[in-house]
């Protein structure tokens, strides 16, 4: 982005991160220290989720149940779902890169509400304080909480809901204050179209935020009065209806995995044209079908559900709309791709993780269309192909975008360089790891293999070892990963204010940036993707 | 008949789900080589060669034509594949007339099975080969599932409503069914069978009142039967005979010993004491064990009780 004024001098004193003290993180309104906080809160639930995976995948080495009891293996998969879900994918990218990343790229001092920010931190710590308190009898429902079981289950469902409630608030407080970020801190110049498209992704995963997360929240409410005052929301013994529980989840929980997903879609659309020294192709066509993804998200919940005896009219509909998100979805890796050609590639981490998204996403949205067609669904749901799809888009798709952006802008947020070839390393292993647990799951659901099984039949027994093997590749993996990372802060060499000379306003800034962002405000004269031009 | 390849497809409807399978299969291969081809291509094409060479690449923004075309196309290629999963699907819920009818209802953690006549089962389901099937589902607790891999179907089985799922199945052999949707402790141990048999037998069978052929019963010792009948009824998905105790007490060294009950007295481990805890569970609780068993008083004939607490003795 061609700003009036040279990159700004300084850096590497410590910027945001001069002061010390617990004091100056836990009352500070920085949003680069609110964002900090959620990232190394979101990392650390990462980290449990995945050790609860590594112990499912140990539990199923053998058919039988052999370390564990079989109520241990639900409890290890509920808490993994949940963790990964509730406490890492959905709030990792927007509260964390999110909180950091919006107002540098608008050229803003900070959010919209900085005391809201601090506060939507809090009410999320708040939540998972109360969710470690429901692990006094831990939760064996899946991450679903599927009702009558979840309604009748002697777990701490309640605590648990409670807790996710304020989860929620969290998520919806966030997304509130960027909307309103995004729509009033633009620096001067900086119109609609002249924003990097991360930008636009958060915008639609804001407005997800806020219109879906009520409807996930009220849910928790009536299952909570379900179990403490015994009205009969869900339970058919108490007059309920069992499948409204599943229409409401889901009507949140669909729209929910475009939030998980589309923040990471921003960060290859900001990595994919640095690297590769070209102007993104077809910008309006990337930053509007964020907002058809947003849009449709919401009419397609009715697909987790093909098999609860709706009618077969509803199916059909649910279906056919299923497979218009296919389409915007599509349009964005069309349009990375053809991003590279004749650009001036080179593969440093952010990119090598950038491709990676595209590939294995790629993977997981042509299983899609499985899952989305009526005969085939009714065959593969709630089979290990379920598993493996998810697992392709979610950490196959967001969780390398994530990788990517934190490689992307370690430099940036610290103000140190990472080593690039610990960076590739880790990388290999991700990859081949990634692959071998996860590709050997479509091959267990498609054979029939359900999901959610402690104990399985002898004859998934291969699939299962493979997976178990592949899960300990990508284990060590991501921990050299998080080696590099640590060796980074600690010593890695300073990072200049823009070692990838990047265009977006972000690397206008000091590395690690000053507390106020830019001691002048930029003004934009020209959209962020020039690369390619002298200027650049 | 188990279900050894993906497509080992066990009814005419299977093989029709199969060929969507196929055709998505093909589709999304073909699309996933020609764009990941693309973009590797690409990229080793386009990589920086000349470090610091890399202010001269072209100024393009877009092309119209292009993103038309990459809207439109895999538009009408999931219109199509949506039309031909939901002909296949409607085909496969359609209703079909003198179809042989079985209740199943699933609880925590086994499939009752009641025939028009009254004849019932437990995790077994007999029904004669060319003839459709209707199976009647319902749950008495929580949710669960009914899967037949091999028929390519699933229906989920719900507290308070009931759905209903139709196979026709053409050759004769024995077919898995799962529980598909999570229903607690017991949930991968809740399986059954589908067993389809040559209507010849099966007529046999449904004369012999619902049991297996006269020839052996009478020479089967008492306590080989007790162990088919243990097997079939699925107690073994909650009383473990090695290794781990799972949800109710393991049966290893039950006979004989003496039981704490909930009540805090205790009972000496007897074959009356045994068989009343298969007719009437809760009768005597074992401590420490939720009493959450279903009675077999109508599901077990007296004769297979009898053969169950002979072989529920062998096991010292
Ligand atoms: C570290 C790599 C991971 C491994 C090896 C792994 C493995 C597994 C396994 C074995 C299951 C249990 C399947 C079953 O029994 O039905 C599972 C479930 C699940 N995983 Fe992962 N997983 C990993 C990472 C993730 C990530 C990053 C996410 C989300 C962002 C995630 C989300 C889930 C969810 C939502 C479930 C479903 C839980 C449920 O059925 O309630 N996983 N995973
Ligand atoms: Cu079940």
């Amino acid at each position: 982005m061609e700003a009036i004024g040279r990159p700004e001098a300084g850096g590497n004193g410590g910027g945001y991160l001069a002061e010390r003290g617990w004091r100056s993180w836990a009352f500070t309104l920085d949003h680069k220290r609110i964002g900090a906080m959620y990232l190394w809160t979101t990392i650390f639930f990462f980290l449990v989720g995945g050790v609860f995976a590594l112990l499912l995948r140990l539990e199923l080495l053998s058919p039988q149940t052999r370390y564990f009891s079989n109520h241990a293996y639900n409890v290890f998969f509920t808490l993994h779902g949940s963790m990964m879900i509730f406490l890492f994918i959905i709030p990792a990218i927007p509260s964390g890169l999110g909180n950091f990343f919006i107002p540098l790229h608008l050229g803003a001092r900070d959010v919209a509400f900085p005391r809201l920010n601090l506060a939507s931190y809090w009410v999320f710590v708040a939540g998972f304080l109360v969710i470690i308190g429901s692990l006094v009898a831990p939760m064996d429902t899946g991450w679903t909480f599927y009702t009558p079981y979840s309604a009748k289950s002697a777990a701490a469902v309640t605590t648990l809901s409670l807790g996710l409630f304020l989860i929620g608030l969290s998520s919806i407080l966030t997304g509130l204050n960027f909307i309103v970020t995004i729509h009033k801190l633009r620096a001067p110049g900086m119109t609609w179209h002249r924003m990097p498209l991360f930008l636009w992704s958060m915008y639609a995963t804001s407005i997800i935020q806020v219109i879906a997360t009520p409807v996930v929240g009220v849910t928790f409410l009536l299952l909570a009065a379900e179990r403490l005052l015994g009205v009969g929301f869900y339970d058919p013994a108490k007059g309920g209806d069992p499948v409204l529980f599943q229409h409401f989840f889901w009507f949140y929980s669909h729209p929910v995995v475009y939030v998980m997903i589309l923040p990471a879609m921003g960060i290859i659309s900001e990595v994919i044209p640095v690297f590769s020294r070209k102007p993104i192709f077809g910008y309006k066509a990337i930053a509007y079908s964020s907002l058809a993804i947003a849009f449709l998200g919401f009419l397609v919940w009715g697909h987790h559900m093909f098999t609860s005896g709706m009618s077969p009219l509803a199916n059909a509909i649910f279906s056919f709309l299923t497979f218009f998100v296919a389409v915007p979805t599509a349009v964005k890796v069309f349009n990375w791709i053809a991003t590279l050609y004749k650009g001036s590639i080179t593969f440093e981490s952010p990119m090598l993780y950038a491709l990676t998204f595209i590939f294995l996403f790629a993977v997981g949205g042509l299983t899609g269309p499985f899952l989305g067609a009526l005969a085939t669904n009714v065959q593969l749901h709630d089979t290990y192909f379920v598993v493996a799809h998810f697992h392709y888009t979610m950490m196959g798709g967001t969780v390398m975008g994530f990788f990517a952006g934190l490689h992307y802008w370690f430099p940036k947020m610290t103000g140190k360089m990472l080593n690039e070839k610990v960076a590739r390393l880790a990388w290999a292993l991700v990859f081949v790891g990634f692959n071998v647990t996860f590709f050997t799951m479509f091959i267990a659901g498609t054979r029939g293999m359900p999901r959610r099984y402690a104990e399985y039949l002898p004859k998934f027994h291969t699939e299962n070892v493979i997976s178990t093997i592949g899960s300990v590749v990508l284990a060590v993996g991501i921990l050299v990963m998080c080696w590099n990372f640590f060796q980074g802060l600690r010593k890695g060499g300073p990072a200049p204010a823009n070692p990838w000379r990047a265009l977006s306003l972000e690397w206008k800034a000091a590395s690690p940036p000053d507390t106020e962002n830019f001691h002048e405000i930029p003004i934009v004269t020209e959209w962020p993707y020039g690369y390619g031009t002298p200027k650049a | 008949m188990d279900n050894v390849l993906a497509f080992g497809a066990a009814s005419g409807q299977a093989a029709r789900v199969d060929a969507v399978f196929l055709l998505i299969l093909v589709v999304g291969v073909f699309f996933f080589f020609l764009t990941q081809g693309i973009m590797i291509y690409f990229a080793v094409k386009y990589r920086r060669r000349v470090p610091g060479r890399d202010n001269e690449t072209p100024d393009i923004h877009g092309n119209p034509m292009l993103e038309f075309l990459w809207i439109l196309i895999p538009s009408l290629v999931v219109v199509a594949i949506f039309y031909y999963g939901w002909r296949v699907y409607t085909d496969q819920r359609t209703s079909v007339a003198g179809a042989t009818e079985v209740h199943v209802n699933a609880r925590q953690w086994m499939y009752e099975v009641k025939y028009p006549d009254g004849r019932t089962a437990i995790n077994e389901i007999r029904v004669p080969a060319g003839k459709p099937v209707k199976f009647i589902l319902s749950a008495a607790d929580v949710l669960h599932g009914f899967y037949l891999p091999d028929f390519r179907v699933k229906m989920d089985m719900i507290p308070g409503r009931v759905t209903t799922l139709w196979v026709q199945p053409d050759r004769p052999g024995s077919y898995q069914i799962y529980c598909t949707v999570y229903c607690g402790t017991g949930h991968s141990n809740m399986l059954a069978r589908l067993i389809v048999m040559p209507p010849g037998e099966y007529a046999e069978w449904v004369e012999h009142g619902g049991r297996e052929g006269g020839e052996a019963e009478g020479k089967e010792p008492l306590h080989e039967r007790g162990e088919r009948v243990v097997k079939g009824a699925g107690c073994l998905n909650c009383h473990a005979v090695e290794g781990k105790e799972k949800i109710g007490p393991n049966f290893r060294g039950v006979y004989g010993s003496t039981v704490p009950l909930a009540d805090g007295t205790s009972v000496k481990a007897d074959e009356e004491y045994l068989r009343e805890s298969i007719v009437d569970p809760g009768a005597k609780v074992v401590k420490g064990y939720p009493n959450v068993m279903p009675t077999f008083k109508t599901s077990m004939p007296p004769d297979d009780v009898r053969a169950a607490v002979e072989y529920l003795k062998t096991l010292k």
